[in-house]
């Protein structure tokens, strides 16, 4: 039995309505869990790109990697470690505005991690930061201390260490 | 074939037309060679019938009595003739009676075209009247889907939908085309879809990987060959015949891959399979290499996989590279279509005859014959069986009918017994094994070879989930033979409940009615066989007979089929009583 591990899937596909659906469904009939999931277009014009996190077997992602690319409008799919990656979330915290005048410990907190303040108004701040799961969920625990009045966190996002080469497999798929 | 060639060359072309999206959705089917559609008219779909109505001299629809039955007519249709089916319906609940078709084509890998009306687009998600989520909902069963909201995306769309369904590994499509769409005007011209950038459909052959199968197989003592589909699909039967003959490997089938060399066919070894022969499963688990041909060792085939030819070396021939490694890992697998793979392979074959282990066949099928097969079809007990039924309409038809089978214990028998001595001649549920399949798909079989006898193999509990297209073959005149071999009982749960639930029969014994009276109430000629000095003549006046004929024919009541490996079991405990 192989270890689950975390990896980051990320599959090139046209930009065409419903496919998140098809896509989702091959994770939901296995009850795969997927941890994190971002859209958004990719470095070739046309074609889009998803970054889904899940925690498996390497045997169970190559399968899916199998599944996800006989979807037609898929045009590849990779998976990686987070070894073979460089990858980050970034998050959105809405904080009462007194606590960033009145605590001095939070302009600390904000300095030291590298955050940055987004808007600030007579009710509230909000403060960004973009990093490691393990970075955001420090300054997570930390803000908790003062009171969050809102907090979102976007699905990871990833590019690899090595080449991709998309690119080149698009010029094959052309011929 | 003339009209639609001509239709073709018409509207493949760079000159465009204005017309309705209606009128371009008949226009396309013409373009893709469509002659015959299965399908239901409801508000939704209303103005392409409009527009059918128009069409009737290039395009026959068959109106059936449930849109399950248009999917189910679609696809026996498919299977035979090797062409894409064709089924439309209204949106909502037309559409969603499709989905067990479309289910039933994805995993049997049948090339099927539905298309469902939907409400208008300023409607939609407002759930209006008749209006579900079909794409949503059809999404996990279709090879791929489509809504259409606009007319001028009707060609693009059906082009896809045509080129995707038959290509590669084929399958299901569905397109939903919004009422607002059907009737805007465009400007229409039609281009086949011979390409899309994201969909590769046949993977590119490796000729180093044909080697490297071709070394294991001949260096192989005690090689065994499994076909699927796939060699039927691929249009191989000649290849493959080839591959055999000349490897002298014995071959076996699983249920769909049955038909794609024949019956006796010396170098044929039987089914493999929860119900298949006793000589394939059990050398499975002995041969030395396994030579996997467009198959998907489906659960059915393999029994528990922890045991499954665990010393043989694995060769896989697949068209799907998903399906390489999913459920049993290939020492070698070449990725292509079996056509091409099976014709690489040829010319690397040693001439070989394997006497001796082919010996270890014979021996065994002698053992199966003697403890199952002869009591099936030669029966002495007074019950008549199954077994003496294909018997009996092999000795009439000579190998040369299409069996179209339901789903259950006559099923297993259709498959074991019915000889088939031409491609394309078995047409059964295999992968998602949909009771009330056969009635319908029998009528779209008939309509896809019609020059062949097509002969229903139903048990009576699939019967009567789609009993309604009698209905249809009234109103059609398709010849097709129906068989019901009746046991009141539904038959293969009741073995089961037999063997592993302790006997106990829960809602599994059926009240029949009188099918016979059900048949001549629509029209139909119709008899009912009780004695075994009853079944010849009555299978002889059936498959004489010149338009539909219903043959019910009362079996044991608690037969069961055997040799049967219990699921999740090992193919070598295959139990033989």
């Amino acid at each position: 039995m192989s270890e689950i591990k975390t990896f980051t899937v990320s599959i090139y596909t046209e930009n065409n309505i419903g496919l998140l659906n098809r896509i989702s469904a091959i994770f939901q009939r296995r009850k795969i869990n997927i941890e994190s999931l971002n859209t958004s277009m990719s470095e070739i014009e046309g074609v889009s790109r998803f970054v889904i996190v899940i925690n498996v077997t390497e045997e169970q992602i190559k399968k899916i990697i199998g599944q996800l690319e006989k979807q037609v409008e898929v045009i590849k799919a990779f998976y990686h470690t987070d070894e073979q990656t460089i990858f980050l979330e970034t998050c959105l915290f809405k904080i009462k505005s007194d606590l960033l005048f009145e605590e001095r410990q939070i302009q600390n907190i904000i300095k030291e991690s590298n955050a940055q303040i987004v808007t600030v108004n007579k009710e509230f701040f909000v403060l960004e930061k973009a990093g490691r799961r393990s970075e955001i969920e420090l300054l997570y625990r930390e803000l908790s201390a003062f009171g969050i009045m809102q907090f979102v966190r976007s699905g990871r996002i990833a590019v690899t260490k090595d080449e991709m080469k998309i690119s080149t497999m698009l010029a094959e798929f052309a011929e | 074939m003339e009209t639609q060639t001509i239709k073709l060359q018409a509207t493949d072309s760079q000159a465009t037309e204005r017309i309705t999206g209606k009128e371009a959705i008949i226009r396309c089917l013409l373009a893709e060679g469509v002659d015959t559609i299965y399908g239901y008219p409801g508000g939704a779909i209303m103005p392409v019938y409009d527009e059918l109505y128009k069409y009737q001299d290039q395009i026959n629809h068959i109106l059936t009595r449930h849109e399950q039955g248009a999917t189910h007519a679609a696809q026996g249709y498919a299977r035979v003739s090797g062409r894409v089916g064709v089924a439309i319906a209204t949106s909502g609940p037309g559409a969603t009676n499709l989905i067990t078709g479309i289910a039933d084509a994805q995993i049997d890998s049948t090339p099927m075209v539905c298309i469902t009306g939907q409400v208008a687009s300023h409607l939609l998600g407002s759930d209006a009247f008749q209006e579900t989520d079909i794409i949503g909902i059809s999404t996990p069963v279709t090879k791929w889907n489509c809504q259409v909201t606009k007319a001028s995306e009707i060609p693009e769309v059906i082009a896809k939908a045509f080129y995707i369904a038959r290509s590669g590994r084929p399958g299901p499509v569905l397109i939903d085309i919004t009422k607002d769409a059907q009737f805007e005007e465009f400007d229409f011209k039609y281009k086949k879809c011979t390409a899309i950038r994201s969909y590769k459909p046949v993977p590119q052959l490796n000729l180093d990987e044909v080697a490297a199968a071709a070394k294991i197989i001949n260096a192989a003592k005690k090689p065994l060959i499994v076909w699927g589909q796939g060699v039927i699909l691929g249009k191989a039967e000649e290849e493959f015949k080839n591959v055999v003959e000349k490897s002298g490997i014995p071959a076996a089938w699983t249920i769909l891959g049955a038909s794609a060399i024949p019956t006796d066919h010396p170098l044929n070894v039987g089914m493999v399979g929860m119900h298949g022969n006793y000589a394939p499963n059990m050398l499975t688990n002995e041969c030395d290499v396994l030579i996997a041909i467009g198959m998907r060792f489906d659960d059915r085939v393999t029994g528990d996989l922890n045991t499954y030819a665990k010393q043989a070396q694995v060769i896989h021939f697949e068209i799907d590279p998903a399906e390489v490694n999913k459920n049993v890992t290939a020492d070698v697998a070449v990725l292509g279509n079996s056509k091409e793979s099976l014709a690489a392979l040829l010319p690397l074959l040693e001439e070989k005859s394997h006497t001796e282990w082919h010996q270890r066949f014979k021996d065994m099928y002698t053992i199966e014959y003697d403890k199952i097969i002869n009591d099936d079809i030669h029966p002495t007990k007074e019950g008549l069986t199954m077994g003496e039924v294909l018997e009996g309409i092999n000795t009439v038809t000579k190998g040369e009918a299409v069996i179209v089978s339901d789903v259950g214990q006559h099923q297993m028998i259709a498959c074991r017994y019915a000889k088939f001595n031409k491609s394309k001649s078995n047409i059964t549920s295999g992968g998602l094994g949909t009771m009330g399949f056969a009635l319908p798909a029998a009528i779209g079989a008939q309509m896809g070879a019609p020059d062949r006898p097509v002969v229903a193999i139903i048990g009576d509990g699939g019967y009567q989930m789609t009993i309604q297209e009698l209905g249809t073959i009234f109103q059609t005149k398709v010849p097709v033979k129906i068989v019901v071999l009746n046991n009141d009982f539904l038959g293969m749960v009741r073995q089961w409940q037999q063997l592993f639930f302790d006997r106990r029969y829960a809602s599994t014994e059926m009240v029949n009615p009188d099918f016979v009276a059900i048949a001549k109430g629509y029209f139909i000629d119709a008899q009912k066989v009780t004695k075994r000095e009853e079944l010849a003549g009555a299978i002889e006046t059936m498959l004489a007979s010149d338009g539909p004929y219903f043959l019910e024919v009362k079996v044991e009541k608690e037969d069961n089929v055997f040799p049967m490996i219990p699921s999740g079991a090992s193919v070598s405990d295959i139990r033989l009583e």
